[in-house]
């Protein structure tokens, strides 16, 4: 039981903020901001080449090798700035997959490729008529001689606009039970008869898509595993990505955040920040923040000590998705009125606030949070089952 | 970064366990709640000779040496075997205070009766009036050219009926409230002037209305400096305060098991009611709240180790925490037995009210959360 840094890992943070203050400076802030997903991928490629964009990857596909305690400094130090983290459907969710079950070619084209950002990845699992459900999906794909033929619609893409590649779940069988017949296959964007449908969010903003397939080619060695056993392929990648979604450090940003600006609003002349109802707010979220960090440390302590998750790690998608939207909802309630104001490029001087149009930004886009990777809803099913054994 | 056990640690966890197992059936312990004494003097020699009221004691004191992992572990299994037998009040506080205040000599001469198992201890620290607020102390001790003379009450006394020796919080200067002023004093529990009111709690500890009427005590009662009470009382607390989260979490950790166990095997309308989503989705809720605890357990007890000032705003927290899942588990666990879980003879009302009595005990959720507020957010 013991959370002491040693010299190294002191040492370690000193290179990690190091490195942070020197690359992540003014110049690719501003690239952050304004170029969108080609800042990301400018600070990804920045990352790549100090060989730390991806912590989680073992080290001979180019992962760092770092402890479980490198990792938390990692997150720690890059969530203090303000770092975003990496697009994760390449580098998390199709790289895992790919390790663990594609092909040696798959390995070779696909990895180094993701490990340099040269391709942007999309999701291609939910369908309109298909969504807790996920099994129910219908997108379906015919052999033809060495290919595939796809057909079908996946929707809630996020940055399809903007995918290079997309990871699909198509039903090859429909026979037998609706689990069974399911494939994992890759499939270019660019290739003919995709057709992506932008949907505006609840944050009037674009990200997510409709993606059309109609006859749609793809070589069937882009199949990953093997052909009907998507949902074992699938499964094995919802583990991955439950461990990585509690997001504490970004959370403790966001508390950062809150405190700051509850200091400089004032209600009748007391600080919002001096409230005992809004303090109370703010310590019933921290109590469970600094309870869900310890949580995120124990998965992955025991990790890194070549274990599986425990219980511990099924429950923060959940409590790291609420505690994100607990704390959007005081963002939103710190701005007041100005929670309502939409994108705009008005000055804050003029319109007389600063960051209302960006916490309702994050407190919509939020929304989105116990929805994905399985609804929060889906995730209790799930641990109700595999972890409690209720039946 | 670790969160195990040692192997030392283990073999603890295992050695309790498995007295609560073989020697501490859910009979026997009834058994000795309604006993005369509300506990076993047989069972607290077991503790002695197998050494857990060594514990968190030093070496030099004749103790195991133990930090708050060890201590945490005791405590922890105490609580998944709700043991009633008053290592709380005798080690952790009694003893907490004795070996951070005392002298040499009171330390040999208290500690190692402690730690043999010939001495069971109490602090008397709350009054009427005084809530969870140590300072708020009228108990007076007044110099008297040889010793003090002690005058006041304290009540809801911990092993008060059963303490052989007393730890007294009185006042030695200044007004009710004032920080200063506090002192400790060593007291007989049957020296003259010595009276109490005995009574059982809900959680089957056997307490003491305590009265001090001119106590004569010489002047080597005194445990530390007069008038500087209040550092000691509080770096005791803050340790009593995990040793609590730490029963508190056996005792969740035990509802939530003897819950889900339950609602496999009782059948409703048919099936198990474990197979009713409604039901499901909230064992994940106090499985979540559970393992929450445990993870804020943990985080107390790292920083803690590496220094208990640092632990403070995550002790609060924890106390919080605690309450706030401990009212989850244990209602859900009651609601899901149905009529039996609101039945004496089954175990579930026993185990929620001790974590009921721990919820209050130091401070419940509430007065935590101002503290944690107070040490966090002060402008």
């Amino acid at each position: 039981m013991d959370i002491a840094l040693s010299a190294e890992d002191l040492a370690f943070r000193d290179d990690v903020r190091n490195f942070l203050d020197t690359e992540f400076d003014a110049e690719m802030q501003a690239h952050l901001k304004s170029r969108g997903s080609k800042g990301m991928v400018e600070w990804q490629q920045k990352l790549y080449a100090k060989g730390w964009v991806a912590p989680n990857w073992p080290v001979e596909h180019g992962g760092t090798g770092w402890t479980a305690t490198q990792k938390y400094i990692w997150e720690s130090e890059r969530s203090l700035r303000g770092i975003p983290d990496v697009v994760p459907f390449g580098l998390v969710m199709v790289a895992n997959v790919i390790m663990a079950f594609g092909t040696d070619e798959q390995k070779e084209y696909f990895l180094p490729r993701i490990l340099k950002s040269e391709d942007w990845w999309c999701q291609g699992y939910s369908e309109p008529g298909s969504g807790s459900d996920l099994a129910s999906l219908k997108t379906k794909a015919e052999r033809d001689g060495d290919d595939y033929i796809i057909n079908g619609a996946k929707i809630w893409t996020t940055y399809a606009q903007h995918a290079d590649w997309i990871f699909c779940l198509v039903r090859t069988d429909n026979s037998g039970k609706k689990q069974e017949g399911i494939t994992f296959i890759l499939v270019d964007m660019k290739s003919e008869g995709i057709k992506v449908n932008p949907i505006i969010g609840i944050d009037n903003e674009h990200n997510l898509n409709e993606v059309e397939f109609n006859n749609v080619r793809v070589p069937a060695k882009n199949v990953v595993g093997e052909v009907g056993k998507g949902w074992t392929v699938a499964k094995a990648l919802l583990a991955h990505e439950r461990t990585g979604i509690a997001g504490v450090a970004d959370i403790k940003r966001n508390m950062r955040l809150i405190k700051e600006a509850a200091a400089n609003e004032v209600n009748g002349g007391q600080r919002l920040m001096d409230d005992p109802g809004f303090q109370q707010r703010m310590a019933d979220i921290e109590v469970e923040l600094m309870a869900l960090e310890f949580t995120e440390l124990r998965t992955l302590a025991t990790m890194a000590a070549g274990g599986f998750p425990g219980p511990e790690s099924s429950l923060l998608k959940i409590k790291g998705t609420e505690l994100q939207q607990a704390t959007q909802e005081l963002r939103m309630e710190i701005a007041a009125y100005y929670q309502g104001v939409l994108p705009t490029d008005m000055d804050p001087e003029v319109l007389g606030h600063e960051f209302g149009s960006d916490a309702r930004r994050a407190f919509m886009y939020g929304r989105a949070a116990t929805i994905y990777g399985g609804s929060n809803e889906v995730q209790k099913n799930i641990i109700s089952k595999y972890v409690l054994g209720l039946e | 970064m670790n969160f195990d056990y040692t192997e030392e640690q283990q073999m603890v966890r295992d050695s309790i366990a498995r007295f609560v197992q073989d020697d501490y059936d859910w009979d026997t312990r009834r058994a000795i709640v309604n006993s005369d004494e509300g506990m076993s003097r047989q069972n607290w020699q077991t503790f002695a000779e197998l050494g857990w009221l060594s514990i968190p004691f030093s070496e030099a004191d004749g103790g195991f040496g133990g930090n708050i992992v060890d201590m945490s572990v005791v405590m922890e299994e105490m609580g998944k075997g709700l043991v009633v037998e008053p290592f709380f009040p005798t080690v952790v506080l009694f003893g907490g205070v004795v070996a951070r205040a005392g002298d040499e000599a009171q330390r040999a001469e208290i500690l190692e009766s402690v730690i043999g198992g010939e001495t069971l201890g109490a602090f008397a620290y709350v009054e009427r009036q005084s809530r969870f607020a140590i300072n708020d102390c009228k108990t007076t001790a007044t110099a008297n050219g040889d010793g003090y003379t002690l005058n006041g009450e304290k009540v809801v006394v911990f092993n008060g009926e059963n303490a052989d020796k007393l730890v007294v919080l009185a006042r030695t200067s200044g007004g009710q409230f004032d920080e200063d002023g506090l002192s400790l004093f060593l007291v007989d529990a049957d020296a003259e002037g010595v009276s109490k009111v005995c009574y059982p709690m809900m959680d089957a500890q056997r307490v003491a209305n305590i009265t001090f009427d001119n106590v004569q005590l010489g002047a080597g009662a005194l445990l530390g400096t007069e008038g500087g009470a209040l550092p000691v009382v509080n770096e005791v607390i803050s340790e009593a305060l995990i040793a609590l989260a730490s029963e508190a979490v056996g005792i969740m950790g035990t509802l939530n098991a003897k819950t889900l166990e339950y609602t496999k095997t009782r059948e409703q309308f048919g099936v198990a009611i474990g197979s009713f989503q409604s039901l499901q989705h909230r064992m994940v809720d106090t499985m979540m709240a559970y393992e929450q605890a445990k993870s804020l357990l943990f985080k107390a007890l790292c920083e803690y180790k590496i220094d208990p000032g640092s632990a403070e705003a995550t002790i609060h927290a924890l106390k919080v925490l605690i309450d706030r899942n401990g009212k989850l588990i244990y209602g859900e666990a009651i609601q899901m037995h149905g009529g039996m879980g609101i039945t004496d003879e089954l175990d579930i009302g026993h185990y929620a009210k001790r974590l009921m009595m721990i919820n209050t005990t130091l401070g419940d959720g509430t007065f935590h959360r101002s503290k944690f507020i107070e040490s966090t957010y002060a402008a």
